[in-house]
């Protein structure tokens, strides 16, 4: 504390000017003491990892001869071209964009429906719903899973009727009951994101639109929805990244269903890789993945610009 | 254009505008919709909860959606004498991970968003960016990043391989920035600096406080975010003495087929582990609406 202290009068003697100089910076040790902390831990637990796993990427494992010791050597590229011929994991990169096109339309589409109904002065008892369609998020996504799987199952669910006649698990129908499950946990969670949107916008922009004689459906058209627009986007840039990184449901799903392999989301297949174990070709394949999501994300972002700008 | 502002004066300070009456056509329909959604989402709680009251016997014989014998408390106590008691065990666990690692994460995030906002030193902006860069890297993606790297140090199928990467937080730097941005002013610092308060001194005893709202929401958000990380655990964590409580159920329901007696300690332990957070998620729900609004203001 004495140390500061002792900064502070120093720094605070002299008349302050309104900029203070480009040479001198004050307060240079609580500073420190503020940023440092989480500038180590970033560097440590962010940046570090990322580079580290970079690095992996490159390596390859020599032997001499048939029995002896193994050794990592600088492969360059070796490990991404294994990736890129790497069925399995294609499959399943084109297995969770399918889920994408699908899923996040649905749940966002249902999000804004909700939000806008929770705006509207034609709904009475807002509150409880908005509790309600909320409650799923506080559900982690593996009991989710859990609990959607026994709810699939054709003797324990409680709608056996519907689960004997459709077999939910199946290779055709397991994508969609893990979107199900998925969409379940995050609608309510983006209802509030796009629902406070809503509460930001002045009272007399809608005023206006009335005295113009226009109507619930007309305002939410023409004024609610574009003025959202920005935290529809930022809620679906984050569904296009969860999507990419589905683990925990189809990890669980393995349990309730064989239409599941140790392969089925890009995720899964990194996981399976590092237990072989070999972490290297895992390495590059975490790489390939996270410069996708950077991509379709930024992408989108892009995309989602220029046509506003239209 | 001009209608706004013609009208603009005359509604300011009149309530959020309501319409006339709606339609009783519409009322209805919204009604139905929100109903119907209602059951969507709370129909598989409501079975989860039903299914914890049950024994063994009756979960496949009697209704799945009603009440049968109240067998919830001799559940819990089997669940809970299980295997020398592992279940407590992981939720203490998943407490400490998530507990600790969130009021680490958010003091860190709070100094440094505060840092960002009140103090101008060189770097500043690239520093903010790089932090931002880091908001859009899902927590998944590090697992497996963080796996190699703690391999190297032996520190995997640890305490700390878990609890470590969860106190960093660049959302909550990011949230503590404009937040302290806005609601600490210049004008109060300067008097605690004149008054000699140290600048650090200054930031624990009055911005703080400013800054609470800010701080509970990430609290929470990085709570629920270490609470809810699975890849972490899975892919560094092999005793199941560090396990935290989804892991557990997870590695649980990976052995149905062979222990079938197991599947009420899942659907009981599932229940119980969910309880106390949609408790906490429904009072707290201020707090983040709160964060929401402001993710989604930039």
């Amino acid at each position: 504390m004495t140390a500061t202290e002792v900064l502070v009068t120093r720094g605070t003697k002299p008349p302050r000017a309104k900029r203070p100089p480009r040479a001198k910076t004050p307060h240079k040790g609580a500073i420190a003491v503020f940023a440092g902390p989480f500038g180590i831990l970033f560097l440590l637990f962010y940046l570090l990892p990322i580079g580290y796993a970079v690095w992996q990427s490159l390596l390859v494992v020599e032997r001499d001869g048939l029995y002896g010791e193994p050794k990592e050597v600088f492969g360059g590229l070796t490990q991404y071209i294994q990736v890129f011929q790497h069925a399995p994991f294609w499959d399943s990169v084109g297995r969770v964009l399918l889920f994408g096109v699908v899923q996040v339309p649905v749940m966002l589409g249902l999000a804004l429906i909700f939000a806008l109904l929770l705006d509207s002065p034609v709904l009475k008892g807002k509150r409880f719903f908005r509790l309600a369609f909320f409650a799923p998020y506080a559900v982690p996504g593996v009991i989710a899973a859990i609990m959607w799987g026994f709810l699939y199952s054709p003797n324990l669910s409680p709608f056996t009727g519907l689960t004997q006649s459709v077999d939910f698990l199946s290779p055709e129908m397991v994508l969609w009951s893990i979107a199900n499950v998925v969409t379940w946990v995050f609608v309510g969670y983006n209802m509030l994101i796009i629902y406070s949107a809503l509460l930001a916008i002045p009272g007399e922009v809608y005023e206006a639109a009335r005295l113009d004689g226009a109507g619930q459906i007309r305002i939410a058209w023409s004024i609610k929805i574009p003025m959202v627009a920005p935290a529809i986007i930022l809620t679906a840039v984050f569904s296009i990244i969860g999507t990419l990184q589905l683990l925990a449901e189809p990890q669980v799903f393995r349990s309730f269903s064989s239409a599941v392999s140790s392969t089925y989301t890009p995720n899964m297949t990194i996981y399976a890789t590092s237990a072989v174990p070999n972490p290297y070709l895992a390495a590059a394949f975490s790489v390939v993945l996270a410069l996708a999501t950077c991509i379709l994300s930024f992408a989108f972002l892009k995309l989602t610009q220029r046509k506003a700008e239209q | 254009m001009s209608l706004l502002t013609r009208t603009q004066g005359a509604t300011t300070d009149a309530p959020r505008a309501r319409g006339p009456r709606e339609h009783i056509v519409s009322r209805v329909g919204a009604l139905l919709i929100m109903g119907v959604f209602t059951l969507y989402f709370l129909v598989p709680i409501w079975w989860l909860f039903i299914a914890a009251t049950k024994d063994r016997g009756q979960l496949l014989t009697t209704n799945a959606l009603w009440f049968a014998d109240w067998n919830l408390f001799a559940n819990i106590g089997d669940l809970i004498s299980y295997g020398d008691g592992i279940y407590l065990r992981w939720l203490l666990n998943s407490l400490g991970y998530a507990g600790l690692g969130a009021l680490l994460a958010t003091v860190f995030a709070g100094m440094c968003g505060y840092a960002l906002a009140k103090y101008r030193f060189p770097g500043r902006e690239v520093f903010f960016n790089v932090v931002l860069g880091g908001v859009l890297v899902p927590a998944t993606a590090l697992a497996l990043p963080l796996f190699l790297l703690f391999s190297q140090v032996n520190l995997t199928n640890t305490f700390w391989a878990v609890l470590l990467p969860s106190i960093v937080s660049p959302f909550g730097v990011y949230l503590a920035r404009i937040y302290a941005a806005s609601s600490v002013p210049d004008e109060l610092i300067e008097a605690a600096r004149l008054d000699g308060s140290g600048e650090v001194r200054t930031f624990f005893t009055v911005s703080t406080r400013l800054m609470a709202p800010a701080l509970v929401t990430v609290f929470l958000f990085q709570f629920v975010s270490i609470w809810n990380n699975f890849f972490l655990p899975l892919i560094m964590l092999r005793s199941q003495e560090l396990f935290p409580v989804t892991y557990g159920l997870y590695a649980w329901n990976t052995q149905l087929n062979q222990i079938p007696e197991l599947r009420t300690y899942v659907l009981v332990g599932a229940f119980l582990s969910i309880v106390p957070l949609i408790i906490a998620f429904l009072l707290l729900q201020r707090f983040w609406r709160n964060g929401l609004g402001t993710g989604s203001v930039k």
